[in-house]
């Protein structure tokens, strides 16, 4: 029988039926890779998982005139493609037009409602969506002002600048155009907590229907899921499409993901550090105790002949077993940790990176080995005169 | 020349001597018995003579060669290499099997050999237990694993310490056999005992009385 045949005969049978001693220490290791790699996982996940998360506040980017005209619907699909598809969370072309209702002026805004709901998901309607032509969502305050509710018709009537001299002129012309009006339905009552709750919105196709002008766009407010520097890019890339669309990035919105990821990112860095350190005591200090119970087994191997050598590279074989199990058992239950993490707080699932495999499982390996170290060099000044010494 | 020669051997420690100047030499095929009440220095002659320990003074000779002024790893060498121990305690390991047990003392001494391993266990009467762990061994079994691992790698010198201390009267008995036999087979052979009928059985008995050597029997009725 070869020597390194033995030597894997002694250290597995050490492991396998010592396995109540050796089961605390696996138990110890495996933690320590488990929250190990749990965390890594999630720390390389949370900018996208937060990005994510993000998307829930709101445009990041818009798209302006590039000069005093309006943007037209062509230019502003030119620059939405420039965009990558998994990337665009949603884009939410606006149209705004002066309209009357009830002879109250009113900014109506006239939007994509499938874009609006994707780029605004932190909109709050009492009631429904529109899904039909001729209805609209009307702001909170503007309702409360003109009582209306949901299901109540509202006449909505468009002035041009013509139409606004005319109507100057003679409360006749502004009766004429009070009757010309066009009649929506309000599915619901928008609550944002800002400046939209002054305004009604109706569908770009009614806007363009009652103004009589279609395809042409004030603004189209986008939320990518990427990063500052991402979405510098992408408005780098819009600007030279040579369309005359000028991309700006909502600065409020970007800077502070940038800000909350970069802490964040650092917390987890961190907790990872201590809790890699605190594996590192707790593995050494359970090393120390299998070492130390095992002196006289010590003893006994080195009034058997064997040199101190023989006796480090045993333990850390040992040791270095227990390290390399651990850590894959430290991979398989930190996915878990990180998914069941990842179900909790963002709500969506994470993906098995295989980079963490190799990393955890060297690292184990190198805590285990390095705990080890000094309880295996302490063990080899045992004096096994003394440690076999009769009663 | 002796096998083994100890020339005024002394051990120190503060002020107690453990071994004052005790001298005494022992032949290749001999059978010698270490007699001596606790705190005689048994243990202490023991240890030095199988190289776990060193004499503060005198000389030991193992084959001609002084090994008292050795380092502590060249002592492990020579351990290794021609002293086979026998612990009243057994001291196995308790996680190996009886055959693996055996095969450690070949594992650090040149390579592993289950086969004679095997053999070595047979000469003990312990060819069908070879697989069993240590907890599943009586204690008259586990000594003869202990006598099996001491002589697997052929050592010049047999070293017992109590080697019945623990056992009851049949195991006892079984033991002076195989002791017996490997006298009739040449081993040189040193038990150090406090059980006078164990020291009976040897060829020759020394006293230690308070580290000095008291006296010195033949056994003149030894018979193999």
């Amino acid at each position: 029988m070869k020597k390194q045949k033995m030597f894997f005969r002694m250290i597995t049978a050490s492991l396998i039926r010592r396995h109540s001693r050796m089961l605390v220490a696996l138990l110890a290791i495996a933690v320590g890779a488990t929250i190990l790699s749990g965390l890594v996982t999630i720390y390389y996940d949370v900018p996208r998982q937060m990005g994510a998360q993000f998307r829930n506040y709101g445009a990041n980017m818009l798209l302006l005139p590039d000069g005093e005209e309006k943007l037209s619907e062509e230019s502003a699909e030119r620059a939405i493609k420039a965009i990558d598809k998994e990337k665009l969370v949603g884009a939410a072309p606006y149209r705004y037009e002066s309209v009357t209702i009830n002879t109250m002026p009113v900014i109506a805004a006239a939007a994509d409602m499938d874009g609006a709901r994707a780029a605004s998901p932190y909109w709050l309607i009492n009631g429904d969506w529109p899904s039909a032509d001729k209805e609209v969502l009307v702001g909170k305050t503007l309702a409360a002002t003109l009582g209306i509710k949901q299901g109540s018709t509202v006449n909505v009537v468009y002035e041009n600048e013509t139409a606004k001299e005319q109507a100057d002129k003679s409360d006749e012309s502004k009766a004429k155009e009070k009757d010309g009006g066009k009649a929506f339905v309000a599915s619901g009552i928008l609550e944002t907590g800002g400046t939209e709750e002054d305004y009604i919105f109706i569908s770009l196709s009614d806007m363009a229907e009652l103004t009589g002008v279609k395809g042409k766009l004030d603004a189209v407010e986008l939320s990518v899921s990427a990063s500052q520097d991402e979405l510098k890019a992408y408005a780098d890339k819009i600007s030279g499409l040579d369309i005359d669309v000028s991309p700006r990035l909502v600065k409020r919105v970007t800077q502070s993901e940038t800000t909350v990821l970069t802490k964040l990112q650092a917390l987890v860095f961190l907790v990872t550090a201590v809790v890699l350190l605190l594996t590192m005591i707790c593995v050494a200090t359970t090393m120390m105790a299998v070492v130390a119970e095992r002196r006289k087994e010590i003893g006994l191997r080195k009034a058997l002949g064997a040199s101190n050598g023989s006796i480090i590279t045993e333990f850390m074989g040992e040791g270095l077993l227990l390290g390399g199990i651990g850590g894959l058992l430290g991979v398989v239950f930190g996915y878990a940790f990180a998914q069941a993490v990842s179900m909790n707080v963002f709500n969506s699932s994470i993906s098995f990176r295989p980079l963490i495999l190799p990393v955890t499982v060297v690292i184990s390996v190198l805590v285990t080995g390095l705990a080890c170290l000094l309880p295996v060099r302490n063990a080899t000044d045992v004096d096994p005169a003394v440690v076999l010494k009769g009663e | 020349m002796s096998l083994l020669e100890l020339k005024n051997i002394s051990k120190i420690y503060g002020d107690l001597k453990a071994l004052d100047d005790v001298s005494f030499k022992v032949e290749k095929g001999e059978w010698l018995a270490i007699m001596g009440p606790s705190g005689s220095g048994k243990s202490t002659m023991m240890n030095i003579i199988g190289c776990m320990d060193k004499p503060s003074l005198g000389q030991v000779l193992l084959d001609g060669v002084d090994i008292s002024k050795e380092s502590s790893k060249s002592l492990t060498n020579i351990r290794r290499d021609k002293i086979g121990l026998i612990f009243q305690q057994f001291h196995l390991v308790n996680y190996l099997t009886a055959v693996e047990n055996v095969m450690v003392s070949q594992y650090y001494h040149s390579m592993p050999d289950e086969k004679e391993a095997m053999e070595a266990l047979a000469r003990v009467g312990l060819a069908e237990r070879a697989k069993h762990l240590p907890s599943q061994l009586s204690g008259g079994e586990q000594q003869r694993v202990c006598i099996a691992r001491a002589l697997i790698n052929y050592p010049e010198i047999v070293l017992a310490d109590e080697p019945t201390g623990n056992l009851d009267e049949a195991n006892e008995n079984m033991v002076i056999d195989i002791f017996k036999q490997l006298h009739r087979d040449g081993t040189t052979l040193i038990v150090v005992t406090h059980d006078p009928e164990v020291a009976e059985v040897a060829q020759r008995t020394i006293v230690l009385e308070h580290g000095r050597l008291a006296r010195e029997t033949i056994n003149e009725n030894f018979k193999d």
